[in-house]
């Protein structure tokens, strides 16, 4: 199966001579669909920097990033930002949504932004809002809402169109042990049923094991992998 | 576990009298496991039976060293690098396999810290699958699950305590025979 995100010997150092910092030294890593994979490791571990450079947040020093066959180097800053656009979703721990708009506002405004006509973008939104679970509230603003809630416009905005890959930073880092875990049903589910390849970055173990894959980042390393599990189930999928 | 291969880890640098494996084994592992002196030579009887320790010298009085053999050596390497099991697990063996794998000189400790973080995480993740696999179960079930859920994060927890405690360690000398003023933290690095 050709890997939806495929970093290879990814390398991000800030900074020069002896003060530079080595954040990345040298990763490989693939997500084929369907598949989450957790990171983890200890703060300063490059966790995140490994996650923003997926996203074409942050550039590489040396070393590949390919997402949905595109090589993020060869595209250009617009040619990244499209890219994010239309194939990537982030979930962050704090959300990250626009107070002044609607919870559906905030859904649409990637596909508004990449051209789409606002009503079909709304239709879209809404549709979004459904799968998670809250299409009731679509015309809520942020500030109206419970965590739990938030996070599942965040996902929504995530997921909203055509995504492919799907970027979680913490996304359960500031909600109660039970709404995290329903928002781990849906990465999960996202994955399972639409195909996409999730990368979900957390210190929480209980959360990592949603993941098929667990890698253990270490001073920008990888250090070790648990899973992936044995598909009890893999000859009935076959058959269909 | 096994006394068995705590004393084969003590024994691992040099040929030692049965009392000293006590005073040492409890040293090592602290409170966690009282030895009786018949326990540990009991253990030798049987260590020395199965080819993994021998004789090496013995006194006028009537006391012996022993020393471990090839096999035993072999044995104790298996042993480092077996992850300890969830489900035959008596208790505390993985506390008393770091405490040995930090006691004794030349174990990559780290790294087995990062095999058992691994295993126990793939237990984490089959018991996550069976929970998920079972939305509408029997919650008496699901709350078992979720009992060896918490103990299995638990466990990941304390070895990456483990691990940020051994990393604000490392480059000290293994004996730490000087007195120090202060516990400084200034390497600790979360």
């Amino acid at each position: 199966m050709t890997a939806i995100l495929d970093v290879r010997n990814l390398t991000r150092t800030h900074g020069q001579g002896e003060q530079a910092v080595h954040a990345l030294r040298g990763v490989d890593l693939s997500v084929v669909p369907g598949e989450l994979v957790a990171v983890m490791g200890p703060s300063g571990s490059g966790k995140s920097t490994l996650l923003t450079c997926a996203g074409g947040l942050d550039r590489p020093t040396r070393g590949e990033v390919i997402v949905d066959g595109n090589d993020l180097a060869t595209l250009g800053p617009a040619g990244v930002a499209a890219l994010r656009r239309r194939r990537i979703g982030y979930v962050f721990q704090d959300f990250n949504l626009i107070p002044a708009l609607t919870a559906a506002e905030n859904v649409a405004l990637p596909l508004e932004l990449d051209g789409t006509r606002t009503r079909t973008a709304r239709k879209y939104a809404e549709a979004a809002l459904q799968e998670v679970g809250i299409g009731e509230l679509a015309d809520r603003f942020p500030d109206d809402m419970s965590g739990g809630q938030r996070q599942r416009v965040a996902i929504a905005r995530a997921i909203v169109g055509e995504r492919r890959l799907l970027l979680a930073d913490e996304p359960t880092g500031a909600l109660d042990s039970e709404t995290g875990e329903a928002v781990l049903q849906l990465l999960r589910d996202r994955c399972d049923q639409h195909g996409i390849a999730g990368v979900l970055v957390t210190h929480e173990a209980r959360h990592a094991a949603w993941a098929d894959r667990v890698v253990y980042l270490r001073d920008g390393v990888l250090v070790g992998q648990a899973g992936p599990l044995a598909e009890p189930d893999e000859l009935l999928q076959g058959s269909h | 576990m096994s006394i068995k291969h705590g004393l084969l880890a003590l024994l691992r640098e040099e040929p030692k009298y049965g009392y000293q494996l006590r005073g040492e084994f409890e040293a090592a592992t602290g409170a966690t496991w009282p030895l009786n002196i018949g326990q540990v030579y009991t253990t030798l009887t049987r260590l020395e039976r199965d080819g993994l320790v021998r004789a090496a010298s013995t006194e006028a009085d009537g006391r012996s060293t022993y020393e471990i053999t090839e096999a035993g050596r072999d044995e104790l390497t298996n042993w480092f690098q077996t992850p300890v099991t969830r489900e035959s697990r008596p208790r505390d063996e993985l506390a008393i396999k770091l405490a040995l794998a930090l006691a004794v000189p030349g174990v990559d400790v780290s790294a087995v810290v990062q095999r058992q973080r691994a295993a126990t995480m793939q237990s984490l993740q089959e018991l996550t699958r069976l929970k998920r696999g079972d939305r509408e179960g029997e919650i008496s079930w699901r709350l078992v699950l979720e009992s060896m859920i918490f103990a299995a994060e638990a466990e990941i927890r304390w070895l990456d305590h483990c691990e940020s405690i051994l990393l604000r360690h490392r480059g000290r000398p293994a004996t730490t025979a000087q007195p120090e003023p202060a516990e400084d933290t200034t390497g600790a690095n979360r």
